[in-house]
């Protein structure tokens, strides 16, 4: 029984990472019905970052969060700006999204030909230090990543439910020409939603380093995992992705160790394929935002 | 205030307006009479934004508006409440009405402004917390309409307001719009019920086939004998 408990434990804990990774993905799906094939690239890019910063400046990972976040923001601004928004014209949807696969493709090589294809280890203190509760224990490095997934979580609702930009971001996702009418700037709404959900890979990259060596398809794993989330939650659900991270989670530390630590992904995507059949709406989806 | 000289517009290589010219004065109700296809909304969209003239002109207090986006345009105070709606259904009323003072002008004066537009909506105050999607369809044009002078607009356009509603909910909705005229906000209006625009009007115009082909006092073109053969089936 405490070994199930604490494989609950565990599994909570790594949905907190996956809801901040699945959260930004969700987010870009939702408002700008965009399938960010590039998610995992921008983690990745975030996790040489903190590298860098930890190894050449000696700081913490976790010190490193905050320009982490602002960095991947305006890189997310820049991409919508530069890259996609030119593409809205474009005559037909899917260009962008093959787009986001090409600049993929992109930052892979490019992180291939600046670092190899060697796993670089971010060194960082204390992150691995356990904390007992009773009979159970966490690291301190999987504590931060719930706690930072639960506040990420909660203040994008807030943000979205409260702000007058949140609101606006809501407007444009439910009728974009109606938002425009009011005076919102669309394509500035789009900048700031992928400047987010860039900005919450880029939180997530500096928790993940210290616990997760660095490569260039690193991003990949986190990704397909958190484009799972999404589907279960409901694509653009920012609470469907929390508790879906959450079961995601869990699914991966129970079955890692009830049936197989090598085949926990084909549980979990074999998961993913039940879903697209069964619900493909998801569990807290409900075809909502839709114009 | 506001003037299109000789604007011609339309959609991909189908033109709509061949050259039109509208004048509104500060204070007047002006309205746009036509068959449908004539190109009333097509107007209304170019002067929002939606639609960018291929040629002429648009000016606004002086200064030309035909090239800025459609958040320049509302930021100009200049405010289009379309066409079928077009609430956002899955906020709440409230939210809406907040979307409606958008503009950093409004906002300033949000409370108030919400405070004078509820008085001039009661029913809409009873349904502040539900989502406007699950409203009726006279319902959600007063919130429409409401969410229009949320930004309180120099300029109110309307866009076929009373389109698709119940015959008892068509006269509420004039009653909204002689009280919103009475508050000597200046209006430009489009409407299939041609008779009851016209009362209301101080001026309208004829849009036929993308161009106008008559102008006169509303209580004029009540009278003109086109007018009532083509609009008014006397």
């Amino acid at each position: 029984m405490d070994t199930f408990l604490q494989l609950v434990l565990n599994g909570l804990m790594l949905g907190g990472l996956f809801a901040i990774i699945s959260v930004g993905l969700t987010l870009i799906f939702g408002i700008i019905r965009l399938v960010n094939f590039a998610h995992g690239e921008l983690l990745m890019a975030g996790m040489y970052l903190t590298w860098i910063g930890t190894t050449k400046l000696g700081l913490h990972p976790y010190l490193l969060a905050p320009p982490l976040v602002l960095v991947l923001f305006v890189i997310g601004v820049a991409i919508q700006r530069f890259i996609l928004q030119p593409l809205l014209e474009a005559r037909d949807a899917h260009v962008q999204i093959f787009a986001t696969v090409g600049l993929s493709t992109a930052l892979i090589n490019l992180a291939l030909l600046l670092f190899g294809a060697d796993l670089y280890a971010t060194p960082a203190a204390h992150v691995r230090d356990p904390i007992l509760f009773g009979p159970f224990r966490v690291v301190v490095g999987q504590l931060v990543m719930f706690g930072a997934g639960i506040a990420v979580v909660t203040g994008l609702h807030f943000f979205m439910e409260r702000s007058f930009l949140g609101r606006a971001i809501r407007a444009t996702a439910q009728h974009r020409a109606a938002a425009q009418l009011m005076g919102v700037d669309v394509n500035r709404i789009y900048m700031v939603t992928f400047g987010i959900g860039a900005a919450c890979v880029g939180l997530a990259a500096a928790l993940v380093a210290p616990v997760y060596p660095t490569s260039p398809t690193v991003g990949t794993y986190f990704v397909l995992t958190a484009f799972v989330v999404v589907v279960l939650g409901g694509m653009g659900s920012l609470h469907g992705a929390f508790i879906g991270a959450l079961l995601i989670g869990l699914v991966d530390s129970l079955s890692g160790f009830y049936i197989a630590p090598d085949l926990k992904e084909v549980v979990i995507f074999g998961l993913f394929i039940l879903i697209l059949l069964l619900r493909p709406t998801g569990l807290f989806g409900l075809g909502r935002g839709s114009e | 205030m506001l003037t299109l000289n000789d604007v011609q517009a339309g959609y991909g290589r189908t033109t709509i307006l061949h050259g039109i010219n509208v004048t509104v004065q500060k204070g007047e109700v002006v309205t746009i009479v036509g068959a449908n296809g004539a190109g009333k909304t097509t107007t209304l969209r170019s002067i929002a934004g939606l639609v960018r003239p291929t040629a002429g002109s648009i000016t606004f207090e002086g200064e030309p508006i035909e090239k800025l986006s459609p958040h320049e345009v509302v930021a100009r105070g200049i405010t289009l409440i379309p066409e079928g709606r077009q609430l956002f259904p899955f906020m709440s009323v409230r939210d809406n009405l907040r979307m409606g003072a958008y503009t950093p002008q409004a906002r300033a004066r949000m409370a108030t402004t919400m405070d004078e537009v509820m008085d001039l909506f009661p029913r809409v105050r009873e349904k502040l917390e539900q989502h406007a999607g699950s409203l009726s369809g006279g319902e959600q044009q007063m919130v429409a309409i409401a969410r229009g002078l949320m930004a309180r607009p120099k300029l109110l356009m309307f866009d076929e307001p009373s389109l698709g509603l119940a015959p008892i909910i068509v006269a509420q909705v004039f009653d909204v719009v002689e009280k919103i005229v009475a508050t000597g906000v200046t209006v430009l209006i489009v409407e299939q019920n041609v008779f009851r625009t016209l009362n209301i009007a101080d001026r309208g115009y004829v849009l036929e086939n993308g161009e106008i082909v008559m102008t006169d006092s509303g209580e004029a073109l009540l009278r003109d004998d086109h007018v009532r053969r083509a609009y008014l089936g006397i």
